[in-house]
């Protein structure tokens, strides 16, 4: 086995130590341990990447002496890698950028705290993309859930607490559906590891007395995690949740807490269901419904509202749909085209948030459309970022948005069924989208009844962050081709 | 309008009915067209009038129906399950076989739970101790004060009474020696490191109850819970590490397995069970001592 | 409907308690009945684990004497699996709970929907 092999077990010890480790330090430290930490993981997984797409193939990796049915393994390719090393850069300059934000909203003697809640996150993600058992996965969503809400609560008022609980009810509701749907699943097949429940479920299914308690609980799991990933009719949570919570906190909520749950589901349909057996279940249809009810609905929440973060979380919501129109497509074109949808949402949405949080610091801490008027000429770097995060939200060609878009309409003509809803959904969001993102920049540009148009200090870690989220987006939007190659190459090691 | 229907029912459904985002885009509305009562105004009066009875009967029937529905869609799946009690159960395959079969040789451990937990699967393990280190690290969040004078930590402490004093001076040396028995014998009888780090940590709690904080601040001041906690997690990420990494590149791990029944064997297990035992102490008692005054 | 509803009756009670849980835990306005529902949920798998590892006299899955047969003990993996379920559930309810004492500490009740209304009249910043 090859040395890189072993950088995914060293991501994850790393960063579940590192968490530890933080908790004694004061916040400056805690933020140059935490940035170190994930830089390393990062170079890690860009490395395991770079091998994995010059020697594709599927590495299976013990988590200690004993082979798969018995001890707990890790499994990974081309796919996972890309997915870890997007999350660790996103993480990282999400950090980067928010840092100033981060010292303002928490308390100075919590800060650590805030920042071990940050690690944990980071390790739970990575073990939620790599892990191969259901029952280590249980295990880390839940570290992943309740560092989620630590991070959303970190900033202490009513307001934010209020948020974190509904999140945390809604959280747990899945959660308990997940495992109940883990359960069941060992009940019926005696094993906990993916690969070996799927060669146990296609013996279950040839004898065919299985399909309902099978398609009960591909339902309880789709719906747990629907909930934990904000689908459309759960997900109100959502706009409380990232709109009210510090900058680096809403971004890396929305840009990777709510895909290492779909990257999960993902899994489960593709590892330890099967594409053919999903594909012939009712559930996907329900996840349809509810993908292009959210596509819609969301975005016309996100046209009513006038805080700007919270019109963002909506357009998250349009955005999860779009994934999970994607997923229920149940074709492997369809997973490509989620799994792209996902990195693209993690490049930009970061970006839109941190923007967000820069035109609020610039403007007196107001979120308020009408606070923010000429907010980009006060913060220009932000106000670049949010035109490119605009234009590639919209799906305007040369940006990554347009990519997610077009891969979304070509995987959904290899599903005849559901091809006119898909394309009829994208047109209509499309337009919506369109509306309340214009809408948004032309306040923010505005100079109507501004007299304060003079250019505001901005940290340094806030401009360098800003610049790579803008240098990625960019870069992303050029060279999305390259991407799709891979996710397409790691569909098949999957 | 349809929009309202569709953001009124879900939040029905979801269980937290708020007006929030309504209430917000208001008045902003009210500047433009004041005049027309329009039905959406005369939808918010009726809401906050009626709403909040209304809404308690919907609450009623939807819990009822969300309740029945679940409770019939699970019977009917647990109804398809293999039966209780059969020793032929799927889940009793291979898997479960080779613990019971090869458990004491290949991970030294009488307890075959215990070798599971720690050994097979010790990578679930590792994460559920890092659940609880989230857990305590979360509620530090929210529940540290700040700092103030002496006398507010002073009024919540619990009045010394006689009788818990005398049957806590009774029955705190028993829990704690009971407690270090079940985390040194974790891998021969029932017991290990959770169930050890609970009893301990009760005792603990006891001892601050019936003592009072100062007593129990001699020895268990913040940084000494912190350090035992980190010293106990990073040896415990650390020695799991190496046995994974070992484990994954087949290397030998060169630790002996020992004698299977005596102290001092099963490799690994014995030291997982003291550093988990002690991390369990010290969230339970730092749990405790947060929720009641704000501070470890 | 399957066969066996009847002969799973520990199954059939976990099932029920699940239920029950699920909904208060979703719907109850009352926080702390909400945590509690979250424990009946909680409680309830632990339950159906338990039922999953029982086999028909056999023993604890502890060596005795040496014997290290198939047909002499129960399946150990439920029971590793409830120890880590207490674990995680015994954290969540934790954290929860600390939730609840602040938000009551701030607004003075437990009723959800009371906070709502008074989170949503604070107007936003």
């Amino acid at each position: 086995m090859p040395f890189v092999a072993n950088f995914p077990l060293f991501c994850i010890v790393i960063t579940l130590a590192g968490s530890v480790a933080t908790s004694m330090l004061n916040g400056k430290n805690a933020f140059r341990l935490n940035t170190f930490i994930i830089s390393l993981c990062l170079v890690m997984n860009f490395s395991l990447l770079v091998y994995l797409v010059t020697n594709p193939q599927q590495i299976t990796y013990m988590m200690g002496h004993f082979p798969a049915p018995w001890g707990n393994e890790t499994r990974f390719g081309p796919l996972e890698a890309l997915v870890a090393t997007v999350f660790c850069f996103v993480m990282l300059v999400s950090l980067i950028s928010g840092k100033t934000d981060i010292f303002e909203d928490v308390k100075s003697d919590r800060v650590n705290i805030f920042y071990v809640m940050i690690n944990l996150l980071m390790s739970s993600l990575l073990a939620l993309v790599y892990t191969n058992d259901l029952f280590t996965a249980y295990v880390f969503v839940e570290i992943n859930t309740l560092s989620a809400c630590s991070v959303v609560m970190a900033k202490e008022n009513g307001k934010t607490i209020s948020a974190t609980i509904r999140y945390l009810i809604m959280s747990l509701l899945g959660s308990g559906l997940f495992l109940m749907s883990i359960i069941l699943l060992y009940d019926l097949t005696g094993h906990l590891l993916m690969v070996n429940i799927h060669e146990n479920l296609v013996q279950l299914m040839a004898s065919g007395d299985y399909m309902f308690p099978l398609t009960i609980i591909v339902g309880l799991l789709s719906v747990g995690m629907a909930m934990k990933s904000a689908l459309f009719p759960f997900h109100t949570w959502l706009s409380h949740a990232h709109g009210s919570a510090t900058t680096a906190s809403s971004s890396i909520l929305s840009g990777l807490v709510l895909k290492g749950y779909i990257i999960l589901l993902i899994k489960v349909y593709c590892r330890v269901i099967g594409i053919e057996i999903v594909s012939q279940m009712k559930v996907l249809n329900i996840l349809f419904v509810f993908g292009v009810m959210g596509m819609i609905i969301g975005s016309i929440d996100a046209i009513g509202e006038t805080h700007i973060k919270r019109m963002i979380a909506y357009s998250s919501v349009a955005q999860m749909g779009y994934i999970y129109v994607g997923i229920s497509l149940g074709t492997t074109a369809g997973f490509v085209a989620a799994v792209f949808h996902i990195i693209v949402h993690a490049f930009t949405k970061p970006m839109l948030f941190s923007a967000a949080g820069g035109f609020a610091s610039a403007s007196g801490h107001k979120y308020h459309f009408d606070q923010l008027k000429g907010a980009a000429y006060r913060n220009p770097i932000a106000g670049v970022a949010f035109v490119i995060g605009s234009l590639s939200m919209i799906g305007i060609p040369f940006f990554a948005g347009f990519g997610a878009k077009y891969y979304l309409s070509t995987a959904a003509m290899t599903n005849p069924g559901k091809m006119w809803f898909v394309l009829l959904a994208l047109a209509i969001s499309t337009v919506l989208n369109a509306v309340y993102y214009i809408k948004a920049l032309a306040t923010v540009y505005s100079r109507e009844g501004v007299e304060d148009t003079a250019r505001r200090k901005i940290s340094k870690s806030y401009t360098i962050g800003m610049s790579l989220f803008i240098v990625a987006n960019v870069a992303l939007g050029l060279f999305y081709q390259r991407i799709v190659d891979i996710l397409s190459l790691g569909m098949k090691f999957f | 309008m349809m929009n309202k229907f569709f953001t009124g029912l879900v939040k029905f459904v979801d269980g937290e009915f708020t007006i929030t985002t309504k209430r917000k885009a208001k008045p902003a509305r009210r500047h433009t067209d004041h005049h027309e009562p329009t039905f959406k105004e005369r939808f918010t009066q009726w809401h906050d009038e009626k709403g909040p009875a209304f809404f308690k009967a919907a609450y009623g029937i939807a819990s009822i129906v969300i309740c029945l529905t679940m409770i019939t869609i699970l019977l009917i799946t647990a109804s398809f399950l293999p039966e209780y009690g059969n020793p032929d159960n799927p889940v009793n395959n291979e898997v479960s076989e080779r613990y019971i079969e090869k458990g004491l040789e290949e991970t030294g451990s009488v307890n075959i739970v215990s070798g599971m937990i720690l050994d097979y699967r010790a990578f679930d393990t590792l994460g559920e101790s890092h659940v609880l280190f989230t857990a305590s690290a979360a509620v530090m969040l929210l529940m540290k004060k700040e700092k103030r004078g002496k006398e507010q930590t002073d009024r919540f402490s619990p009045k010394r009474d006689i009788i818990v004093k005398t049957v806590a001076q009774i029955i705190i040396p028993f829990l704690l020696v009971y407690g270090v028995y079940l985390m040194l014998n974790g891998h021969l009888s029932p017991g290990g490191g959770f169930s050890a780090g609970a009893v301990m940590g009760a005792a603990l709690i006891l001892f601050s109850s019936a003592f009072g904080y100062k007593k129990i601040k001699t020895v268990f001041t913040e940084k000494f819970i912190k350090i035992v906690t980190l010293a106990s997690l990073l040896f415990y990420a650390g020695i799991k590490c190496y046995s994974f990494y070992t484990g994954a590149n087949h290397i030998p791990t060169g630790i002996p397995l020992g004698q299977p029944g005596a102290i001092l064997s099963s490799g690994l297990i014995l030291p997982l069970n003291i550093a988990v035992g002690l991390v369990v102490t010290c969230t339970m008692y730092s749990f405790y001592s947060l929720f009641s005054k704000g501070e470890i | 409907m399957g066969p066996n509803l009847l002969n799973n009756y520990f199954e059939t009670a976990a099932m029920i308690l699940f239920g029950i849980g699920f909904t208060t835990l979703f719907l109850q306005p009352n926080l702390i009945k909400k945590v509690i529902g979250l424990n009946i949920m909680d409680s309830a798998i632990y339950l159906f684990l338990a039922a999953k590892g029982y086999i028909d006299g056999r023993l604890a899955p502890i060596v005795v004497n040496g014997v290290t047969d198939m047909e002499t003990y129960i399946n150990p993996i439920p029971s590793g699996l409830v120890l880590t379920g207490i674990v995680v559930g015994v954290s969540v309810t934790a954290v929860s709970l600390s939730l609840i004492q602040k938000l009551y500490k701030e607004y003075h009740t437990l009723d959800m929907d009371e906070i709502l209304t008074k989170v949503s009249k604070e107007g936003d910043h």
